[in-house]
């Protein structure tokens, strides 16, 4: 059974300036500009954009606990067709080489099948955040073999190879259907080495603690999916759980906000910073809007004024070594081995 | 409600090098070098010390551990098995004493 989103729960944290007033009511030892600048990395600027990604809306088949979008099938926020449009033209006058898809679910989005055919028609590495149960409904079954075809790179999210914490995170019944999935998957050569179609598996911790090493996670999630499931994959990303939307309710609700938060300030490790994501991604909204990261996105916290606002006025020369929009929630991204889209940092 | 063991101590615990640096130093270097990565590897050592925190019922211990343990990617199960097995130790230490016992029942008795 599904969750309701705080959105439509009406809670009071639905509104983003809500959720920045609380990690900003917090008597942490420092801000992250502060941290920042004793490494002598303030202020955090951007590298080059390796990375488009564009957030196609907040609908989703899950409610998980820990979502930083809010996303759910209650939601209705879709990218409508001209800021697709304007994505991709955007991506065609760029020299980009990856377009990372993501959501709520961003299979759902209608035009989800286009956008690939259309960025891989340019040549370009697409990559899909997939649930992976989205492939298990009966509308959406022949996904997999569309990714095959395709050679879209999957990131999957699973947080635990056991079924208890992967439910207790993301809906009963998920993990067995997520093991499904899986098993489909690797049928069509998905994780299999050698054969060019990449299954990674993107694991958050299941509570208020940070995740473990990124490679010695990997071995164990290998032998235990192999051994349980003979299930293979790639790679597995560690993701640090953003103290933001659904995740900063459980924090609150748990009473382990301030905790979980003096120990992100306490991790921050300078040599995250030189791969942090958001140095080398643009964050489309389903809306057009410009951000440095997904989860500056989900707290309205825009690109800085002096660069591009949203997709329509993007010029990679309004973008390039712009001033990164930062807030505390950015110590996420710099607690211990660091996190990213693409997991571990450091 | 007051109670002897506070969580929040557990925060004091440099504090135990305010009259002794010297030896805190030398602890210190130690344990942090016993709980690095060697033949065992750090998520097993956190394991070790999930077990043993239990079976010496140090409160401040088991916070520790418990957050080590899962930081380092062990599953509540595995966690719980770790606990079981000191328990397991504690019982056993305890019953195998019986064998004492009954040696003295043997040289007492006719």
């Amino acid at each position: 059974m599904s969750l309701p989103t705080l959105l439509n729960t009406h809670h009071a944290l639905a509104d983003t300036s809500a959720q920045r007033d609380a990690l900003g009511a917090l008597d942490l030892a420092c801000d992250f500009g502060e941290a920042l600048a004793r490494a002598g990395r303030a202020p955090l600027r951007a590298a080059d954009i390796s990375v488009l990604q564009i957030n196609v809306g907040k609908r989703c088949n899950q409610t998980c606990r820990h979502c930083h979008v809010d996303a759910g099938p209650d939601r209705t926020e879709v990218m409508p067709a001209d800021v697709i449009e304007a994505c991709l033209r955007f991506l065609a006058a760029s020299d980009i080489p990856t377009l990372d898809i993501t959501g709520g679910a961003p299979e759902l989005h209608p035009s989800f099948r286009a956008i690939v055919r259309r960025a891989r028609a340019m040549g370009r590495h697409v990559m899909d955040r997939c649930n992976l149960t989205i492939t298990r409904l009966p509308a959406y079954s022949d996904l997999p073999e569309f990714f095959a075809d395709h050679q879209i790179e999957i990131v999957a999210s699973l947080p635990s190879f056991a079924a208890r914490q992967t439910d207790a995170q993301r809906g009963a019944g998920v993990f067995d259907d997520s093991i499904a999935a899986l098993r489909r998957l690797n049928e069509l050569g998905y994780g299999v080495d050698g054969s060019g179609l990449l299954l990674n598996l993107v694991t958050n911790p299941v509570g208020a603690f940070l995740p473990a090493s990124q490679a010695s996670l990997e071995a164990d999630w290998k032998r235990e999916l192999n051994r349980k499931h003979g299930i293979v994959f790639n790679r597995l990303y560690t993701i640090t759980n953003m103290p933001i939307s659904r995740f900063l309710q459980y924090l609150i609700d748990s009473g382990n906000l301030e905790s979980y938060m003096d120990k992100l300030v306490a991790s921050f490790n300078p040599s995250t910073v030189d791969g942090l994501m958001c140095r080398s991604t643009l964050s489309v909204g389903w809306d057009g809007r410009l951000y440095d990261c997904d989860f500056n996105q989900m707290i309205d916290l825009g690109t800085t004024h002096s660069a591009s606002q949203t997709i329509f006025d993007a010029t990679p020369a309004a973008l390039a070594s712009r001033t990164i929009a930062i807030g505390r929630h950015c110590f996420g991204c710099t607690a211990g081995a660091g996190s990213s889209c693409g997991g571990a940092i450091a | 409600m007051d109670t002897y063991y506070h969580a929040h101590d557990l925060a004091k615990f440099g504090d135990m090098g305010k009259d002794a640096p010297e030896l805190w130093k030398k602890f210190l270097e130690w344990y942090t070098a016993v709980f690095q990565e060697g033949a065992l590897t750090e998520r097993e050592k956190a394991l070790i010390a999930l077990a043993v925190a239990h079976a010496v019922q140090c409160p401040y211990c088991i916070d520790a551990y418990t957050t080590a343990s899962l930081e380092k990617g062990s599953t509540p199960e595995q966690m719980t098995e770790a606990v079981h097995v000191a328990a397991a130790i504690r019982g056993g230490a305890s019953l195998v004493h019986g064998v004492q016992m009954r040696n003295h029942v043997d040289k007492l008795s006719m």
